[in-house]
């Protein structure tokens, strides 16, 4: 047997799980919104004429849009923080970066319910200092939702952007010192450029993540502060629309593509190491 | 020569830690509370809420359902995803580059397209039970972990050793199992683990994919938290948390933590 055919064999069973249970499945998506009595592209029409709709698709694009530049910022300081600590504080760190990333979503979210619910830590601490006279919801709101998700978010950042600090060469930043430049100035024309691949990498995690999240939006926004993945949701399992969820579904699909695509050609393009 | 690192970068990564920490520490302290509903700091101490638990049989149910499924999917991708990563580490030049990309499909195809897909194309279309679609979707999500853990430990793994076996006359599928499985041990129990907790706390699959007969704990976390709001929520949270503990455990002492910032 060639090597070739060897090769081919041993991945096959991987390549089938994938191509039947996730190509044709999402595909059969994607053909679905084409199938409207109405004509091909009505779905689509609709909405995208659709105020309600596009309410929604905005609204997502915001939060993740926001998520993810509080995220960055946070998770470049921190990092840059972690990765220049002794080594024995950083693992201690890192670990303390690890374990909210590997509790679950819904744990997490969770937490955030109890400290901003109407009876939550937060109104009874700002109520016993007298800041407010009484309670008020955070709940339901875009910022609830935000909160949670940047939350949710940071110690992705952090991890990742470690991983990119420490692979900054030390000496790069020592050469540039002794020919004269101040830290400031070494940080802006020697590490910031270097890290920017791997910031954009993180940005897209975050940015797609908070764009395609079901159980935060649905546990912090509510019916008020829907957002793609609760009104895929809410279209597919509460009205039964399929073609309408199979419409939502292909543009948050299209979404995540583009900016993937978009985002890694132009991180290529700033990647000084690249030439 | 050493590094200063300005104070104010210094109060802005405590800050954050307080940031990330502080939720989870809300959570164990209402979980404790001796009060019918959350609160923090908590009023009385006691674990009647743990016991509450076991009291509540859609919790306990449910929990005997995502244990199963996170070992039955994460074992069905490791199945089928070591054999691949394998494929990929050794035949790097037989293969076409773009067949690594494939295993990463998983994630980025948002995972709630692909729980709405798979239950209107299986579960609903070819009327596929509930649990095996819960199966497949979780063994789906889960590979490009598989793939990429098991990956790393390959990419490091010297494959002339193998040769060596082969040359020597042993069979190839022995030389597999004897030389190259046990000397990227860590790498597959690691990948296993990592694996397990992600399928354990998956919402977005699973979702689409319960109903009343047949649920994940997450799920029915979800379902209580909009009825309910007293500590047991919290109590299963920090049972979760345990789980997560243990998880870091073992990759610690397998592959190291440090191997999540690479």
């Amino acid at each position: 047997m060639s090597n070739r055919l060897r090769a081919w064999l041993i991945a096959t069973p991987a390549l089938l799980l994938v191509f039947i249970f996730l190509g044709l499945p999402v595909l059969s998506t994607f053909v679905t919104t084409f199938g409207d009595p109405k004509g091909p592209l009505s779905t689509y029409s609709a909405f995208f004429n659709s105020r309600f709709r596009m309410t929604v698709l905005w609204r997502t694009m915001e939060v993740a849009l926001i998520t993810t530049i509080i995220s960055v910022a946070i998770g470049f300081v921190t990092a840059w923080v972690v990765a220049r600590v002794p080594s024995r504080l950083k693992s201690l760190l890192i670990i303390a970066a690890v374990f909210p990333l590997l509790t679950g979503v819904v744990v997490r979210s969770f937490a955030w319910l109890v400290i901003l619910g109407k009876n939550g830590i937060l109104n009874n601490f700002l109520l016993s200092i007298g800041v407010i006279s009484e309670p008020f919801s955070m709940l339901y709101t875009q910022g609830s939702v935000i909160v949670a998700m940047v939350y949710l978010f940071v110690p992705l950042m952090i991890l990742t952007l470690v991983g990119v600090l420490e692979g900054i060469p030390k000496d790069l930043i020592d050469a540039a010192a002794s020919l004269g430049a101040t830290p400031t100035a070494a940080f802006r024309q020697v590490v910031f450029p270097m890290a920017v691949p791997g910031l954009i990498v993180g940005a897209v995690l975050v940015f797609t993540g908070s764009f395609t999240s079901y159980a935060t939006p649905q546990l912090l926004g509510g019916e008020r502060q829907m957002m793609m993945g609760t009104f895929l949701y809410q279209r597919a399992m509460v009205t039964f629309d399929w073609v309408g969820a199979s419409t939502i579904a292909t543009v948050m699909v299209v979404v995540t593509l583009a900016t993937v695509l978009v985002m890694s050609k132009v991180a290529r393009k700033l990647n000084p190491m690249a030439g | 020569m050493k590094t200063r690192i300005h104070p104010v970068l210094i109060f802005i990564t405590v800050v954050t830690f307080l940031f990330l920490l502080g939720p989870l520490v809300v959570i164990i302290g209402a979980s404790l509370s001796d009060t019918s509903y959350l609160t923090f700091p908590p009023q009385g101490l006691t674990l009647h809420w743990y016991s509450n638990i076991f009291e509540i049989s859609a919790f306990t149910r449910t929990m005997g359902t995502s244990f199963m499924l996170a070992i039955g999917g994460t074992t069905l991708s490791m199945l089928i995803g070591i054999p691949a990563a394998y494929a990929l580490a050794r035949y790097r030049v037989e293969l076409p580059s773009f067949l690594g990309n494939i295993f990463v499909l998983p994630i980025l195809i948002p995972e709630i397209v692909l729980g709405f897909s798979l239950m209107k194309s299986l579960a609903s279309g070819f009327g596929v039970p509930i649990i095996a679609a819960l199966l497949v979707g979780h063994a789906l999500i889960v590979l490009p972990y598989t793939v990429r853990v098991v990956g790393a430990s390959l990419n490091s793994f010297d494959f002339s050793i193998e040769e060596a076996a082969v040359s020597l006359g042993c069979p190839r599928y022995k030389a597999f199992f004897t030389v190259v499985l046990p000397n990227i041990r860590a790498g597959i129990i690691a990948g296993f683990i990592l694996a397990f907790i992600t399928s354990l706390n998956d919402v977005s699959i699973s979702i689409f994919l319960t109903g009343p007969g047949v649920s994940t704990l997450p799920i029915q976390l979800l379902a209580h938290m909009e009825q309910f709001f007293d500590p047991t929520i919290a109590s299963v949270s920090v049972l979760l948390m345990g789980v997560t503990v243990a998880v870091m455990a073992v990759v610690e002492r397998t592959l190291g933590l440090t191997f999540l910032t690479k």
